[in-house]
């Protein structure tokens, strides 16, 4: 076990330069740079900013360059910000999308479960079509209009939560409720398909025939294996929720590292843009990695070599 | 007296998979608003035209009408800021989202079904590149491979074929449709890795099987073999998981075009036109319910479709 963790945790070092360089070629891919959008520059200036980002060396030596930079954990500063560097500019604005999201997740996991375990106990009843099909419109409203409907509803109408804006603890009810609907629903539906198969399988069928109460039938033996899909759902989702959700973050005017990335890509901030890929790749493959380890938590049935 | 018997005709996979789609209720409710959307879509526009005269990007050349009215017998669902008609905006809107649901999960089912099948069926060293190869753009955020192809293939750059089809469906030098065209096809190449790791699982069970290996012994070719034999056994999954690609399509849609990317004008999209509702939402909210909730009910009803197909082509699910 302890081996099959370490052999992986080196394998996304390497993943995680491939990821950065293959970000790179695609930036550089595109046509124009970060100074071409701005307003014309004198030629002067221009190879000026050139020699001092090195943009006057060929590309393989300007590969090389940042390689070596990024291998060091340094993405220098950002184009956009100058004076600031990357790292910075990453920590922060990632406490922004980790509080919203790690809330976001759990609120997920919570709704999602309780629903979908309930729903497949009382399998084609109204207590199964009802959170279903409310899971479903879940999946078919995109969250950009889920966010303002929230938005006009609760802070304009009923004056409850304030409708934007970083502040307290009773502005993160909407960005959180937002973000976590979409999860919430996939969750409640991967729970219910775990259940059902689990339920039909031969090991609960023995744990009844034992004469143990639905209750434990249900906590002890069938929830382990039922949530098992959930769980290699929530990897990349928790990563993909720290990593904050671009939309939430700019209905909410909120401070996040979606919003930044977004950002970053329209600008061609290159330096910016590559620091949140391969953190974002990292914490992905982590995520992945928590999620493979944990299965064999889960479901005896499964082995690492 | 052979002919007194009762005839038995064979049931075929997908016979019998008709049959038991047939019985959900859901989702033969959602088979018929879809056909009720796509004529809607198809011929909606031509109608209005010829009854009303309006169309999606008819402005009224009285001033005091170009601002936005709530819905009127006139106008069922209201007007824009530009005073156009949304009837009309949602029904041409609608062509775009679904042409973007269709070719791109069209696109993404070509790439991901052949690069899948390759890779499980050659196996081995190639197969463990081939995936780890999926694994690394699945850690790129697509909106970055959008944008990036977007920007290199944009304006002059278009492939030819891609220009070559937007002069067959709409007419020469229609610069704005063959953008179009490649935001289908870009959308299309970031959504092919799911359905690449589906059918690289189909087919590792499959190909040990006895009939690949008998089309093996009698000299079938390995792209014989991967396209005759392989994936039409792999159909199944592809299908269920191609009806799940579809709304998820036209959802990153609607996300590139709220954030700006997506679809530009003068076409619109449900996306594009929600985008424009949010802003408005206060002031004139049906800019936002009608292009909303139709889209919401189309998403609806192809996830469920979805859902019913896969129930449907899935034998173990017979039992309930």
């Amino acid at each position: 076990m302890l081996r099959f963790i370490l052999r992986r945790l080196l394998i996304i070092i390497p993943m995680a330069l491939l990821v950065v360089t293959l970000t790179w070629g695609l930036i550089r891919l595109a046509p124009g740079n970060f100074y071409s959008g701005e307003k014309k520059l004198p030629a002067a200036v221009e190879a000026a900013i050139r020699k001092k980002y090195g943009l006057d060396e060929p590309w393989y030596k300007q590969y090389g360059m940042m390689m070596a930079n990024v291998v060091r954990g340094d993405f220098g500063d950002s184009l956009k910000y100058p004076g600031q560097s990357v790292n910075e500019i990453i920590r922060r604005h990632l406490p922004y999308s980790a509080t919203i999201g790690i809330l976001a997740y759990f609120l997920a996991l919570f709704v999602g479960m309780l629903a979908g375990t309930y729903a497949a106990l009382k399998q084609n009843s109204v207590f199964d079509f009802g959170p279903m099909a409310l899971a479903m419109l879940g999946l078919s409203i995109p969250n950009f209009v889920i966010a303002p409907v929230l938005v006009i509803l609760f802070a304009f109408w009923l004056y409850v939560f304030p409708p934007a804006r970083w502040g307290g603890a009773s502005s993160l009810v909407l960005p959180v409720v937002t973000l976590a609907a979409v999860y919430a629903a996939y969750i409640a539906r991967l729970t219910r398909a775990g259940m059902l198969e689990v339920l039909r399988s031969d090991f609960v069928r023995t744990a009844r025939a034992k004469g143990l109460d639905d209750r434990t039938v249900l906590f002890r033996h069938a929830f382990r294996g039922g949530i098992l899909p959930v769980v290699s759902f929530t990897g990349p989702a928790l990563a993909a929720l720290l990593a904050g959700t671009v939309v939430v973050e700019k209905v909410f005017a909120l401070p996040g590292l979606g919003d930044i990335f977004i950002k970053a890509v329209l600008n061609r901030d290159e330096p910016l843009v590559l620091g949140i890929v391969a953190f974002l790749s990292i914490l992905i493959m982590v995520f992945n990695l928590i999620v493979d380890v944990s299965y064999g938590f889960l479901d005896p049935r499964i082995r690492y070599e | 007296m052979a002919d007194s018997y009762e005839k038995v005709a064979g049931q075929s996979l997908w016979g019998d998979a008709w049959k038991r789609l047939k019985r959900n209720k859901l989702a033969v409710a959602s088979m018929c608003f879809l056909g009720i959307l796509i004529v809607a879509v198809l011929v909606g526009p031509s109608i209005i035209y010829w009854t009303t005269g309006f169309t999606y990007d008819l402005t009224p050349a009285e001033k005091e009408m170009v601002r936005s009215f709530p819905p009127s017998l006139q106008h069922p669902m209201g007007t824009d800021d530009q005073g156009r008609d949304m009837l009309a905006r949602v029904l041409q809107g609608g062509r775009i989202s679904l042409m973007v649901g269709i070719i791109s999960t069209f696109v993404s089912l070509i790439v991901g079904v052949s690069y899948g099948a390759i890779a499980g069926y050659l196996g081995g060293k190639i197969d463990n590149v081939m995936m780890r190869i999926v694994d690394v753009i699945y850690a790129i955020p697509y909106i970055l491979i959008v944008i990036v192809l977007l920007s290199v293939f944009g304006g002059p750059n278009t492939p030819h074929w891609i220009q070559w089809l937007s002069t067959t469906v709409g007419g020469a030098g229609n610069q704005g449709l063959s953008q179009l065209f490649l935001l289908f096809f870009a959308l299309g190449l970031v959504s092919w890795l799911t359905m690449a790791r589906v059918v690289r699982g189909q087919i590792l069970s499959l190909k040990n099987q006895e009939f690949v290996m008998a089309a093996r012994a009698t000299g079938v070719g390995t792209f014989g073999i991967v396209f005759r034999h392989l994936i039409p056994n792999a159909l199944g999954p592809v299908v269920v998981y191609a009806t799940l690609t579809v709304p998820s399509v036209m959802l990153t849609e609607a996300f590139l075009s709220f954030l700006g990317l997506g679809v530009q004008a003068p076409y619109a999209s449900w996306g594009s036109l929600a985008d424009i509702g949010i802003k408005n939402l206060a002031i004139f909210p049906w800019q936002l319910v009608f292009p909303g909730v139709t889209m919401a009910l189309t998403l609806f009803s192809l996830n469920f479709l979805g859902d019913g197909i896969r129930d449907a082509l899935d034998p173990q699910t017979r039992k309930f």
